[in-house]
C-alpha cells in the first residue's frame, strides 16, 4: 500500500488510506478532509488500451506565445499528427455585453470598442450603425462624418492586417517580418493618435457622428502615408511571397474550402481565400461602401498561404479607399445635427492636453441656464432610443462583425450582442488543424486571426 | 401603474412591458416626463402583409410557398427598422431551418449570429428568446428568427444539425441564458467557469459592481446608481 497521508494538524484525526493502490486517501483534519493523492504513474492509473499506441494529450497555451493572448488548445497528438484539437476559451471574459445594459447608449461605446482591441474602431462603427438605425438617422449622419468613418476604419484595417503579418510572422520564425509589422502599424497608430487622442481603444465614433472633428494637419501625413506604404507592401513581397520556407510553411496547409467556410460560419480573408469573394463592403454595403472603387482580393487555394496572399492584397486596397476619402472630404459638421442627440460638450487641445473647451465651459457656465441643464441631462441621462432590435453586420478585417442591439425605449442598452467574427472564425480551428502536424496547428491559429478579446469579450 | 399595456414599450413585436406614467419618475431624477410617452401599439400582432420592402417580401413569399404548414409554426411576423423577424414555434423550428437553409429560393447558407435575449415582462411569459440571424449569401437576404422559452421550461432544438456554427453560440447562449439547446452534443459552458452558479446575462443576474474610491468620494458601483429607463 503506497498511499500516505499527511499527519493531522491537531494530531488527533483518524487516517484513512484508499483501499486500491494508488486511490486517493483522506484524513479529517480540523479544517475538514483533506484528500491525498500520491505514488503510481497514469499508465497504470489509466491503463493502456490497444489502440493508445503513442497517443498523447497536449494543452497549448492559455499563456502561450502563439496563442494571441489568452486561448488554450488541447491536443491529442499520435507522433507528429494532431488527431484532435479542442479549443478553450474564456480566459478573457470580462462581460462586456452585461457592461453595457448599465451604461447610457453614448457610453457603451467605451466598452465595445475594448471587445476586439485591434479593430476598436470597427466595433464603434458597427454598434454606432446599430443604434442610429434604431434612431431612425442613418441618413442624417453628415456625409464628412461618415467618410471619416470610412477613412480611420480602413486605416485601422490595413494596421489589423499588419499585427496578423507581425505575429504570424513571428511565429513562424520571421522576425524580420514582425519587425516590418509592428514598424508600419506604428505609423497608422500615430494617425489614429493624431485624429482620436489615443492609438487604441477610441471611443471616436459615437452615435450619430463623431466625437470629433479630425485636425486639419492629419490631411498631409495622411498622404505621406499614402506615399510609404506601397513601398513596404512591395517589400514584404520581396521578403515572404516567394520565400521558400515561408512558403513551404504554408502552401498547401490549413485547407479550408468554401462550403467548410460557411457551414462553420468562417468569414473574411478565410472565406475568400478559399475564392468565394463575399465581402461586405460589396455585397451588403453601408457607410457608402458601394460608391467606392476597390476590388475584393480572392483567392481560390483556401490554404493558410491564400490567406496571407489575401491580407496583403487587401492592404493596397484599404490604401485606395483611404485616398479616395480625402478627396471627398468637405467642411461640414461631423455630428448630427439634433440637439436632443448630438453630444453636447466641445473638445479643445488645453495647455494640458484635450479637454473639454474652455469657451464651451464659459457659455453652459455663465451665460445660459438652459445650455446647462441640456448638457447635464444628456450628459448623465443620455437619450432615448425607440424600442425595438436591430442587427448590423460590417466587414471588420477578421470577417463579418454583427451588432445585435435591442431597446426597450430607455437610456440603456437593452441587450448588446456583439457577433465577433474571432469567436465564430475560431470553431474552425479543429478544422484546419486535425490531421495535420503539431507545428501547423500554430500556422492555422495564426491564419485564422483570432483576437481573444474579441472572442471572450 | 404597473398594468400592463402593448407593445414593447411601443415597437410592433416587441415582447411587452410595463406601463410608465407619462412623469413616472420611479423615485429616478427624471422628472423631463419623455421616459413616460409610450404609444399604444398592439405587443403580440403580426406586422400586416405586404411589408413594403422588396427583400423581406420575396422572403416571407417563397417561405410560405415551400413551407405549406407556415401558419402553424409561425406565431408572428414581425417587419421593423427594415429587418424582417419571424417568431417561430420551438417545435416546429428544425422543419423551417431546414427549409430556410436548403430551399433554393431562400438559401440561408450562413448562421451569422445566435444570441439569447431576456425579456423578464415577457407578455406571453416566456421570457428567454433565442435570437438567430441569417444571411443569404445566394440572394443577398437576411432574416431573424427568433424562439422564446418560458424560464422553467427552457429547451429548445439545437440548430447545430443544420449550421454547424451554431455550436459555440448555443454554448454561449446556454453559458450566460441558461437555455437548452437539445440535440447539442457538447452544451457546457464556454465564457464562464465550468462551476460557475447562474447564468449572468439574465436580466435578474446582478452586475456585481463595487464601490469606488475617486478623490476622497465614495462612486457607487453601476447598478445602484441613479438611472432613468
Amino acid at each position: 500500500m503506497s498511499t500516505h497521508t499527511e499527519t493531522p494538524v491537531d494530531g488527533s484525526a483518524e487516517t484513512i488510506t484508499g483501499a486500491q493502490p494508488y486511490e486517493a486517501g483522506f484524513t479529517e483534519s480540523s479544517a475538514g478532509r483533506v484528500y491525498t493523492v500520491t505514488g503510481g504513474d497514469w499508465e497504470q492509473v489509466l491503463g493502456t488500451g490497444e489502440d493508445d499506441g503513442e497517443r498523447i494529450t497536449v494543452n497549448m497555451g492559455p499563456q502561450h506565445p502563439s496563442t494571441h493572448g489568452v486561448l488554450r488548445l488541447v491536443l491529442e497528438i499520435e507522433g507528429e499528427t494532431v488527431t484532435e484539437t479542442r479549443l478553450v476559451i474564456g480566459y478573457l471574459h470580462t462581460g462586456i455585453e452585461k457592461s453595457c445594459e448599465y451604461r447610457t447608449w453614448t457610453q457603451a461605446v467605451t466598452f465595445l470598442t475594448r471587445a476586439d482591441y485591434l479593430s476598436p474602431l470597427y466595433n464603434e462603427a458597427a454598434y454606432c450603425l446599430s443604434v442610429e438605425k434604431l434612431l431612425g438617422i442613418t441618413d442624417e449622419v453628415p456625409e464628412r462624418a461618415t467618410v471619416i468613418r470610412v477613412l480611420v476604419m480602413e486605416l485601422q484595417r490595413i494596421a489589423s492586417h499588419l499585427v496578423w503579418l507581425a505575429t504570424g510572422g513571428m511565429e513562424l520564425g520571421a522576425t524580420t517580418g514582425m519587425i516590418f509589422g509592428f514598424r508600419e502599424r506604428e505609423k497608422i497608430l500615430d494617425l489614429l493618435e493624431t485624429i482620436t487622442g489615443l492609438r487604441m481603444n477610441h471611443a471616436y465614433i459615437r452615435p450619430g457622428g463623431l466625437a470629433q472633428d479630425i485636425p486639419d494637419e492629419v490631411i498631409p501625413a495622411i498622404r505621406a502615408f499614402l506615399d510609404y506604404m506601397p513601398k513596404r507592401i512591395r517589400e514584404y513581397h520581396a521578403l515572404l511571397t516567394g520565400q521558400p520556407i515561408w512558403k513551404a510553411r504554408m502552401v498547401d496547409v490549413n485547407f479550408l474550402d468554401a462550403a467548410a467556410c460557411l457551414a462553420l460560419g468562417t468569414t473574411g480573408p478565410v472565406l475568400r481565400a478559399a475564392g468565394l469573394p463575399w465581402d461586405l463592403r460589396k455585397t451588403m454595403p453601408y457607410c457608402g461602401y458601394e460608391t467606392y472603387e476597390f476590388d475584393v482580393p480572392t483567392a481560390l487555394e483556401g490554404d493558410s498561404y491564400a490567406r496571407y496572399l489575401v491580407r496583403i492584397e487587401e492592404m493596397g486596397e484599404s490604401l485606395k479607399i483611404i485616398e479616395q476619402c480625402l478627396d471627398r472630404l468637405r467642411p461640414g459638421p461631423v455630428m448630427v445635427a439634433d440637439k436632443k442627440i448630438a453630444w453636447p460638450s466641445q473638445l479643445a487641445i488645453g495647455s494640458d492636453g484635450m479637454g473639454n473647451s474652455l469657451e464651451y465651459i464659459r457659455k453652459i457656465m455663465g451665460t445660459s441656464m438652459e445650455a446647462l441643464i441640456h448638457h447635464f441631462k444628456l450628459v448623465t441621462e443620455g437619450f432615448r432610443v425607440p424600442a425595438g432590435q436591430v442587427y448590423t453586420q460590417i466587414e471588420s478585417p477578421r470577417g463579418e462583425l454583427g451588432y445585435h442591439v435591442v431597446s426597450d425605449g430607455g437610456t440603456r442598452p437593452f441587450r448588446v450582442h456583439v457577433r465577433d467574427p474571432s469567436f465564430v472564425n475560431l470553431q474552425a480551428v479543429p478544422a484546419l488543424t486535425e490531421g495535420g502536424q503539431v507545428a501547423d496547428v500554430i500556422v492555422g491559429v495564426a491564419s485564422v486571426d483570432p483576437v481573444l478579446g474579441g472572442v471572450d469579450r | 401603474m404597473t398594468d400592463l399595456v402593448p407593445g414593447s414599450a411601443g415597437v410592433p413585436g416587441g415582447p411587452g412591458g410595463r406601463r410608465r406614467d407619462a412623469f413616472g419618475a420611479r423615485g429616478s431624477g427624471d422628472t423631463s416626463g419623455f421616459g413616460g410617452l409610450v404609444p399604444p401599439v398592439a405587443a403580440l400582432a403580426s406586422t400586416s402583409r405586404p411589408f413594403g420592402d422588396e427583400a423581406a417580401d420575396t422572403v416571407y413569399d417563397t417561405l410560405e410557398r415551400v413551407f405549406p404548414e407556415l401558419g402553424d409554426a409561425v406565431e408572428r411576423v414581425v417587419f421593423a427598422y427594415g429587418e424582417l423577424t419571424i417568431h417561430v414555434r420551438r417545435e416546429r423550428l428544425l422543419d423551417v431551418a431546414w427549409t430556410l437553409r436548403d430551399d433554393p429560393g431562400l438559401r440561408f447558407e450562413l448562421l451569422s449570429s445566435l444570441s439569447g435575449v431576456d425579456y423578464p415582462d415577457d407578455l406571453t411569459g416566456r421570457r428567454l428568446h433565442s435570437v438567430v440571424h441569417l444571411t443569404s449569401l445566394t440572394h443577398r437576404h437576411r432574416l431573424r428568427v427568433e424562439v422564446s422559452v418560458a424560464d422553467g421550461d427552457a429547451v429548445l432544438p439545437s440548430l447545430t444539425p443544420v449550421w454547424p456554427t451554431a455550436d459555440w453560440h448555443e454554448r454561449e447562449a446556454y453559458d450566460l441564458f441558461g437555455i437548452v439547446y437539445e440535440g447539442h452534443h457538447e452544451l457546457t459552458r464556454i465564457m464562464m467557469p465550468d462551476d460557475w452558479v447562474g447564468h449572468p446575462q439574465r436580466k435578474d443576474y446582478p452586475l456585481g459592481g463595487i464601490p469606488v474610491e475617486y478623490k476622497g468620494a465614495q462612486i457607487p458601483p453601476p447598478e445602484t446608481r441613479r438611472s432613468y429607463s
